[in-house]
């Protein structure tokens, strides 16, 4: 019996050791989870980012540079507080119930993770609470940069960067992006994100169970250097964006040059616009929120996506169109009539020159009647719908209508509405020419935006093909800007009409409505427009370019609810030719007379409506 | 001619007789734990020597140093010394035990140490060796017979008393010690029965606190049902049935009484313990967090463990008591499952071995006690491997040889020189 007990005793010895011996090897050597785990706790994954690329002007003028912020981080799991948290807190510039508030909100996000505690810390203050740190762990510091603006010019184009959002992850991927990282959000820095953000870096560290740094993971073998943004070269020239947007001080509108033979944007302006170092740094949120509740929108990018009717500057469309369908000569000419439509100058009648010179809305009545009464059907109604569509195809090839291809996000493609719009709105063949009369003087159903315009003042320049219109001409080391911008859009008209229309806009400046535009130097050519709008006071518009031969400027603007086209944006488009090609303004009193008016305070009264049909 | 008592001291004197075998088993157990301990407290940052004296492993040393000092002594001592002071020795410790409680200091939550001067004393250790040295005193005397009930009861006195003092000074673990004497009476003759019994109530407890309650009631009575129906071999059927049926009702009693014991009869901590065995995943970073670091630790080790001074879960100090209760995961972390082989090999080694010993002394007294040392040392073994790998909850118990400290590197070389001292003599008692 006893003998039994004996081998009993010993046979419980061996079963404990068995099971054990079996317990330890499954997890030791089959199951590999803690294996995974060891990593977990030991390896820290700390992110290195990248130098974000900087942007300067087309002369090399820094436009956009890095600063060097830090993020204060936490991770709830591993907070202790060892030292003097009112000291913290003094130093941080926040209430020690703020402190409390973050800390509660960063357990909220994740007892484990890192998160951000305090955004954005200059050097000073990361400087004074640096000391302090080793009192409190849980806490570090993780370097950043971000963007300063020298020059505080350009905010509309340059754009700013801010924290991803949700939504945004998702769409771009997990991979080069998480929570708290910084993305280019509007303007060049959102379209070049992806070449001026650069590559993150990975470091792997070991920490020990108080997440102090104690070595590489293996010898730094699976770190990742990070690699530089690429530095964008802007199109933009500095001193004429400069003069630009202190021209349009006080007013609302934008302002958009181009040089004709290449497409590169030279200065690209929304007004009123903002400071961009306000959207930058510790004050972002706080800014941002003042901006955007700015009852004038200055975060609104005019230039973009503000739809204006273009009124007179449409003109020269269709007087294109005309002379290349041979519906008209350059030697016809139309009775200015005022009893069909309200016309201004001492004209009588007009031949196709002057009809440009003076802007002359009954001859543009009278081309536009032709235009959509082209006999194509017995029917007038189903003629008008065909002329139409004809017409509209031409029109889209000037690019209104359709986006320019512009390298900012969000570009509004203006309206040229097709027929079927017509359609819906009258009936079906219930619509003709006295129903649409209005788009013969660029009035009605029609919207462009300012870069249209610029673009449609380049065209004119080229007698005939425009270049993409883009903000950047080089990007990275390859100096090169994107390959579509180096594609020519022809617009199918013959050069010789486009002479003839030049002429006619250079009479527009030289003896015409645009004269305040006139340099000593050398005579501009353009086109102004005065266009009705339901808001107030007429838009100021003018398109032109400089000098008349070899243009190396064309230009856009808009000077919303001011006047006559004559008035105002003739003027600045003037002073701005002068700058740029170094001439002299005929008129030396213009300068002031712009900079003085202030239409924000001072709003342009609106002049009596007396166009329409009596 | 030499006479037969000349030969005799000789022999003693000589050491001839000493089982060599246990000792080199219980060298080696030492030295390596005084290596792991190093490991345990190494940080790669500072320059450190494992001889330190201010770190843990340097202590060890010390502590090692003086317990083969104190194995030697112990060797030198007349064998009879024991059998004839065995109730003297417990006596004091009983007494020191009620010392204890009246002015003792409070450690870690158990009121366990008593300060003589610039020693600090823990009792409930030395409580170990004089209880068995009682048992096995009072057991081999000729009145006594464990297969009778009169005999287990006043045994059971002898082993309750201390095991009491130290419940009181709320050191459960130590307290728990005590049961592992039950193998010693098991094996001495004590009626298997309630053994059994006993095994059964913890196995249901155990279930009790894994499964849901019903569910194992609804098991049980299918599994009651099912026995009685295939036992018709078994004669008096209807007695059998009735105490089948009786079974299962004190089943569910018990397993109904489990939530009732865990919730208001443990203290908190404990009850933390028992969740943080029964599902440590349900708060790894509050009572599972022991559990948890422990279990990566190990199983992180792999086949050949990731070498020695190289654990990261060691040298980053995850693993908290990593040099006392936990020790056991610088083996699993540094030296992988082989280590672990190696390691509970070492102790299955020992374990048969004392069997052997104790099964070849003449003397009852002798004999018995091998058995306590046994039983004590295995119910550490079993205890403290089995909390490192989430198979028991965490108490207190140390890994003889193994952990760090001194009082309990002392008590466990006594305990076992003790029996070898008495074994070196076997020839010489008289059954």
């Amino acid at each position: 019996m006893k003998e039994n007990r004996i081998l009993i005793v010993q046979f419980v010895i061996f079963l404990v050791a068995a099971v054990f011996l079996a317990k330890l090897f499954y997890i030791q050597v089959i199951d590999t989870s803690y294996r995974d785990e060891a990593n977990h706790n030991v390896i820290q994954r700390i992110i290195e980012y990248p130098y974000r690329g900087i942007i300067s002007d087309r002369n090399g003028k820094l436009l956009v540079a890095n600063t060097a912020v830090y993020d204060l981080m936490v991770i709830p799991k591993k907070v202790k507080i060892n030292g003097d948290k009112n000291r913290l807190c003094e130093l941080l510039g926040i209430s020690p119930e703020d402190f409390d508030n973050r800390l509660a909100l960063a357990k909220k996000y994740s007892f484990v993770k890192s998160s951000i505690f305090f955004e954005q810390m200059s050097e000073v203050k990361f400087g004074r609470i640096q000391d302090l740190l080793s009192d409190f762990p849980g806490f570090y510091v993780q370097a950043r940069t971000v963007r300063n603006y020298p020059q505080a010019v350009g905010a509309n184009a340059l754009g700013y960067i801010g924290e991803i959002s949700k939504e945004k992850i998702e769409l771009v991927g997990k991979d080069n992006y998480k929570s708290g990282d910084y993305i280019g959000i509007s303007g060049v820095e959102a379209f070049y994100e992806k070449q001026l953000r650069g590559v993150r870096g990975v470091r792997y560290v070991l920490v020990n169970v108080k997440g102090e740094e104690k070595g590489r993971f293996k010898n730094g073998q699976y770190d990742t250097a990070s690699v530089p943004g690429k530095d964008i070269v802007a199109s933009l020239d500095l001193d004429l964006q400069l003069y630009a947007e202190k021209l349009m001080r006080n007013k609302i509108g934008s302002i958009v040059a181009i040089e004709p033979s290449t497409g590169e944007i030279l200065a690209f302006v929304s007004a009123p616009t903002y400071d961009p170092n306000l959207l930058t740094g510790e004050d972002f949120s706080k800014n941002f929120v003042t901006l955007s509740r700015d009852s004038l929108k200055p975060l609104f990018n005019r230039a973009l996506m503000a739809q204006y009717p273009p009124g007179s500057i449409f003109k020269t469309i269709n007087a294109l169109y005309a002379l290349q369908n041979r519906i008209i000569g350059t030697s016809t000419v139309f009775p200015c009539n005022r009893g069909i439509i309200a016309c201004h100058g001492h004209h009588t009648s007009a031949d196709f020159r002057t009809s440009i010179q003076y802007s002359c809305n009954p001859y543009y009545w009278n081309v536009y009647k032709k235009i959509i009464q082209r006999g194509r059907h017995s029917n007038p109604f189903i003629d008008a719908r065909l002329s139409y569509e004809h017409w509209r195809e031409q029109v889209l090839k000037f690019g209104l209508g359709t986006k320019t291809g512009i390298d900012l996000p969000n570009e509004k493609k203006g309206i040229v509405v097709s027929s079927n719009y017509y359609n819906k709105v009258y009936g079906e063949n219930r619509w003709q020419f006295s129903t649409i009369y209005s788009l013969g003087i660029g009035q009605g159903e029609l919207g462009m935006t300012p870069i249209q315009m610029a673009n449609l003042a380049a065209i004119f320049a080229n007698r005939g093909y425009y270049y993409s219109p883009h903000l950047v001409k080089a990007i990275g080391d390859s100096a090169q800007a994107l390959p579509q911008y180096y594609e020519k859009h022809e617009t199918g008209i013959d050069k010789e009409y486009y002479d003839a229309v030049v002429d006619g806009m250079e009479m527009v400046v030289r003896a015409g409505t645009g004269f305040l535009a006139r340099s000593k130097e050398s005579v501009a050519c353009g086109k102004t427009g005065t266009v009705e709008n339901p808001h107030g006071a007429d838009h100021s518009v003018f398109i032109g370019f400089a000098p008349k031969e070899n243009p190396k400027i064309a230009i856009a603007v808009v000077v919303e609810n001011s006047g006559f086209g004559a008035e105002w944006a003739a003027p600045i488009s003037g002073l701005l030719f002068a700058k740029y090609l170094n001439y002299t303004l005929e008129k030396n009193w213009i300068e002031n007379y712009i900079l003085n008016r202030d239409f924000i305070r001072n709003p342009a009264k609106p002049k009596p409506k007396s166009r329409k049909r009596g | 001619m030499i006479s037969l008592e000349t030969r005799q001291s000789l022999n003693q004197r000589a050491g001839s007789e000493v089982d060599w075998p246990t000792v080199g088993i219980y060298l080696f157990l030492v030295t390596w734990g005084w290596l792991n301990i190093f490991a345990a407290v190494y940080d790669p940052e500072l320059e450190q020597s494992i001889f330190d004296l201010n770190l843990n492993s340097g202590k060890q040393l010390l502590w090692i140093g003086t317990a083969v000092f104190l194995f030697g002594f112990i060797m030198l001592i007349d064998y009879r010394f024991w059998e004839s002071f065995a109730y003297y020795i417990y006596t004091a410790i009983i007494l020191l035990l009620i010392g204890v409680l009246i002015g003792g200091k409070v450690v870690a939550g158990s009121k366990s140490w008593i300060q003589i001067g610039s020693f600090a004393l823990q009792p409930s250790e030395f409580a170990k060796f004089a209880t068995s040295l009682a048992v096995a005193m009072h057991v081999s005397s000729a009145n006594v017979k464990l297969e009778n009930f009169k005999s287990l009861v006043s045994t059971g006195f002898i082993i309750a008393m201390p095991a009491l003092l130290i419940l009181l000074q709320n050191d459960t673990g130590s307290t728990l010690v005590f049961s592992s004497l039950l193998l010693v009476l098991f094996r001495e003759g004590m009626n298997p029965v309630p053994l059994a019994f006993g095994i059964f109530c913890v196995a249901l407890f155990i279930l009790a606190l894994i499964f849901n309650k019903f569910i194992l009631i609804i098991s049980l009575g299918i599994l009651t049902i099912l026995i009685i129906l295939f036992s018709r071999q078994i004669r008096r059927r209807f007695g059998f049935i009735t105490l089948a049926f009786v079974a299962y009702l004190f089943s569910v009693v018990v397993i109904f009484s489990v939530d009732y014991f865990v919730n208001n009869i443990l203290q908190p901590h404990q009850q933390n313990r028992i969740k943080a065995l029964i599902n440590p995943d349900a708060d790894p970073l509050g009572y599972g967090w022991n559990v948890t670091q422990s279990k990566i630790a190990i199983g992180s080790g792999g086949f050949f463990g990731k070498g020695f001074l190289e654990g990261t879960q060691t040298k980053f100090d995850f693993v908290p008591e990593q040099h006392t209760d936990f020790i056991f995961c610088t083996i699993g972390e540094e030296w992988g499952w082989a280590g672990s082989l190696i390691l509970i090999g070492a102790f299955i080694l020992l374990f048969i071995r004392l069997i052997y010993l104790a099964e070849r002394q003449r003397s009852k007294f002798a004999r018995i006690y091998g058995y306590c040392v046994l039983s004590i040392m295995f119910f550490h073994f079993t205890i403290n491997i089995g909390m490192t790998i989430g198979l028991f909850p965490v108490i207190g118990i140390p890994l003889p040889f193994f952990s760090y400290g001194g009082s309990s590197l002392w008590s466990f070389t006594i305990l076992l020189s003790i029996f070898l001292n008495l074994d070196a003599n076997r020839k010489n008692i008289l059954g």
